[in-house]
């Protein structure tokens, strides 16, 4: 979807940090992004060699973690996984869900110098 | 942050504006760089210490690198400048609607019609998203309702700064209703709060009826689904209760209405969620003192 705009997120991040913490040099970036995020891993990191040429990032490894989707299902009254909106409960097929998670779109940490 | 989809941030522009921002500025500070300026941090040789490394074990002397952890959220930036609308709004009574759908739903014609039907009512503003020209603005302002084009250029979304921007060429009237005509994407713009209160999807019955599952982002973000060109229906074979029944599926708690924006079948019920909605955002609201005063002393 709109990667390239995430990845410049993710730079004005590294940007910001670089200042207030002190580093010159990102070398790699970890990024927890939940199933529900929308977002194509392949795209991201394509995007990503590209928006962070030139910067403090450039040539830096992104490491995508990808975090499940969790929902309620008012059905079981349980905490079930899921792994996309619309989808039916696994263990009793209803679509009564309350999604929990799964939308994170996270800087998690990075390796710099 | 300018966020936009496909690089180049100078693509965005605000009509009346020149908020292109031009990057390449030339540079022609001639600093003399003499380096008795500059302050050096010599080591003691006793005391190289690099840190952390990157298994978190520390290591000094092996590698320069060290993590930092920093949990930021990436869309952080575009969400601050959406509470700090969010607030503006709030602190004027303005309940802003972001209506979002895919290109010819037939957004702009609802609109039009919903501000003519409206405007004797409300008072009301709209910013138009596009990706190029001024037609739909010019479209809006024909309908006496007064608005504003943000060209995303290579963008594919509005974004929350973008709309803070606008806010004071548009300057919205206290105690009015904002429309903000998202660019025509089912995909990005659900991931990009803008500051609203609602997000109103916009499905046309010439479209498939399976929207809600191939975009499910779009309509779990939305409160309302409104179903446009419902006058075309008996020439199509779009079968209205299995579309409700998907958008239910992605979102339980959404709201469904049915309308034609050209006959104008169903558009009360669409001007009574506006207005119900409109009241309901005006609760809690209080004009600033000086207002106040301004009203008393007129």
């Amino acid at each position: 979807m709109h990667e390239m705009s995430l990845c410049e997120g993710v730079l004005t991040v590294l940007e910001d940090s670089a200042k207030q913490q002190g580093f010159k040099k990102v070398k790699t970036v970890w990024l927890e992004i939940g199933v529900l995020s929308g977002v194509e891993h392949e795209a991201m990191l394509f995007s990503y060699d590209v928006v962070v040429k030139g910067s403090i990032a450039d040539g830096s490894k992104l490491e995508i973690i990808e975090l499940p989707a969790q929902a309620w299902c008012m059905q079981c009254m349980n905490e079930v996984e899921i792994t996309g909106r619309g989808e039916p409960c696994p263990s009793c097929e209803s679509y009564q869900l309350q999604v929990s998670s799964g939308d994170e779109l996270r800087i998690k940490e990075l390796e710099v110098e | 942050m300018c966020t936009v989809c496909g690089c180049s941030e100078g693509e965005t522009t605000i009509e009346g504006q020149d908020h292109s921002h031009d990057h390449e500025h030339p540079h022609e500070h001639a600093h003399p760089h003499s380096h008795e300026d500059h302050e050096h941090h010599h080591h003691d040789d006793k005391t190289h210490d690099y840190g952390q490394g990157p298994a978190h074990a520390h290591v000094p002397g092996l590698s320069q690198s060290r993590m930092v952890q920093i949990e930021q959220d990436i869309l952080g930036k575009n969400n601050a400048y959406a509470n700090a609308n969010r607030s503006y709004f709030a602190e004027h009574g303005i309940l802003a609607l972001n209506l979002v759908s895919s290109p010819g739903s037939g957004k702009t014609t609802l609109l039009t019609k919903s501000l003519t039907d409206l405007q004797d009512e409300l008072l009301l503003s709209v910013i138009e998203g596009d990706q190029q020209t001024a037609n739909d603005a010019d479209r809006i302002r024909e309908t006496g309702v007064k608005a504003l084009q943000i060209n995303t250029g290579k963008g594919c979304h509005l974004d929350a700064h973008m709309v803070g921007h606008a806010m004071e060429p548009l300057s919205p009237e206290d105690k009015s209703v904002l429309f903000i005509e998202n660019v025509g994407n089912l995909v990005c713009p659900a991931a990009f709060d803008l500051g609203e209160a609602h997000k109103v999807a916009i499905l046309s019955v010439t479209e498939g009826e399976d929207k809600p599952l191939k975009y499910p982002d779009m309509f779990f973000a939305a409160d309302l689904m409104i179903l446009n060109k419902i006058d075309l229906l008996p020439y199509l074979d779009f079968d209205i209760e299995k579309c409700m029944t998907y958008a239910r599926r992605v979102n339980p708690s959404i709201k469904i209405i049915q309308v034609s924006a050209t006959t104008g079948e169903g558009m009360d019920t669409w001007y009574q969620w506006v207005k119900a909605t409109h009241q309901l955002a005006m609760i809690g609201y209080q004009p600033k003192l000086e207002e106040v005063s301004k009203a008393k002393a007129a």
